[in-house]
């Protein structure tokens, strides 16, 4: 073979890769999520709505907005801080979906960081989307990453600085949006992301933010609910009745003072709001897993994570069985029905009363699918795209 | 100030693919080649805002 055809051999071999991978980045970017929201969906606006800095751009996400009969408290529900973490999007999009209010104001957010949800992690061999099975077939999400997509911000400094405290933080999560609370107008993509949100939890007059995520099973914050100090005795409340009432251990933690940029230390330091997070276990996160692919991501088996636990370097468990993607949302949602229902009883003034959402029971039993909406029956006007 | 600093660093990965292309051609040895094929992919897909 001369030198010419060997060059070109290998050109177009290196050419038809970038065509291929190139086809699957921008489709995976661009791919559309319906969601048929829920009859008690009063409102959908754009985080634009609050804050005109980030109109335009990737993260002007939907906001959901349900009102009850009757006035109460305003809870606002993230999902999709860390993409990677499904359990939150989709508990936040089965709230969306179903959620019927009786008393109060419920603002969901099923796409926080809108950006990250369009790449995965670089180098990561993450899959592009997953697909959750319906009893009318299977609706696809895009996997998503922690970080804001590098196309829409980008570069990295060498060191993260956090606005306003100063604090030194790893130079990625400049482009986390759980490290960027409360965030700044004048800042970056991320910033401006977090500082619409502060700029609407003020405006709405939010009584509680929560956050919802996963974690991997290595790392100690996990299965918990993390309060700031405003909200330490609903959060105890919620996590003591979890564990007693529902069949999965939920534990608490304060959210340390002097760790900066996350949603349940900044919103209760810049609002009137009290922040919660909420975790999950999920072993596809753990840096001792297998196969990365959509199986594990769902099913949360994997025999390394597993072997890792029998050393004795978790802080869940796992076992054969792993952490099934409805155990994971079951958690999330019994975990804010009963935030629910526990303010409810600590502020009678102020009520919170939902209706029509699974608890985790239910989520484990009949499939998280079976809460998802079928976009080719929604109702005209009823149906949006994330 | 955010805008200047991404589009010097696209510029810098123009630069980058361009001197990654000529290489390949410049080069002898097949191995580099390959070498050289398998680095400037990550740097294509950003110039053109793939990944």
């Amino acid at each position: 073979m001369t030198p010419m055809i060997r060059k070109l051999v290998f050109g177009f071999a290196g050419l038809a890769l970038l065509v291929f991978s190139g086809i699957s980045f921008y489709q995976s970017r661009r791919l559309k999520e319906p969601v048929v929201v829920s009859d008690g969906v009063t409102q959908v606006v754009r985080l634009s709505k609050y804050f005109s800095g980030v109109e335009g751009t990737a993260n002007d996400c939907n906001m959901y907005i349900l009102e009850g009969k009757e006035p109460g408290a305003t809870f606002c529900i993230l999902g999709g801080t860390h993409p990677e973490e499904p359990a939150g999007r989709l508990a936040a999009w089965i709230f969306a979906e179903n959620a019927v209010l009786q008393k109060g104001r419920l603002i969901v957010v099923l796409s926080a960081n809108r950006s990250a949800t369009t790449v995965t992690r670089v180098g990561g061999a993450y899959p592009p989307e997953f697909s959750i099975p319906t009893s009318w077939g299977e609706q696809g999400f895009r996997m998503g990453d922690r970080w804001s997509n590098p196309l829409d911000q980008w570069p990295d400094p060498e060191v993260y600085i956090h606005y306003p405290s100063g604090q030194y933080l790893a130079y990625v999560d400049v482009r986390n949006l759980n490290r960027c609370w409360p965030g700044r107008p004048n800042g970056t993509l991320t910033e401006r992301t977090t500082y619409a949100f502060m700029e609407m939890i003020r405006k709405e007059k939010v009584d509680i933010v929560i956050d919802l995520h996963e974690a991997e099973l290595q790392y100690p914050v996990i299965s918990t609910i993390v309060s700031h100090e405003k909200a330490q005795d609903l959060a105890a409340i919620v996590s003591m009745t979890l564990t007693d009432m529902e069949g999965f251990k939920m534990g608490m933690e304060f959210s340390p003072k002097n760790l900066h940029g996350l949603s349940h230390r900044e919103i209760g330091d810049f609002s009137d709001a009290a922040g919660l997070l909420f975790e999950a276990p999920e072993p596809f996160l753990d840096a001792t897993r297998g196969k990365t692919n959509t199986e594990q991501l769902l099913t949360g088996k994997d025999d390394f994570v597993v072997r890792a636990g029998q050393h004795g370097l978790l802080f869940e468990k796992i076992d054969a069985n792993g952490w099934p993607i409805d155990k994971r949302v079951g958690r999330h949602t019994s975990a804010v029905l009963q935030t629910m229902v526990s303010w409810t009883e600590m502020h009678p003034d102020k009520p919170m009363v939902c209706d029509s959402i699974p608890r985790y029971a239910d989520v484990v039993a009949r499939g998280l699918g079976q809460y998802l909406r079928n976009p080719a029956l929604a109702k005209p006007g009823r149906i949006w795209y994330e | 100030m955010d805008i200047i600093i991404t589009f010097i660093y696209y510029c810098l990965v123009a630069f980058v693919s361009a001197v990654l292309i000529y290489n390949f051609f410049k080069t002898k040895e097949w191995q580099k080649e390959v070498l050289t094929i398998i680095v400037v992919l990550p740097f294509l897909l950003r110039l053109f805002m793939l990944k």
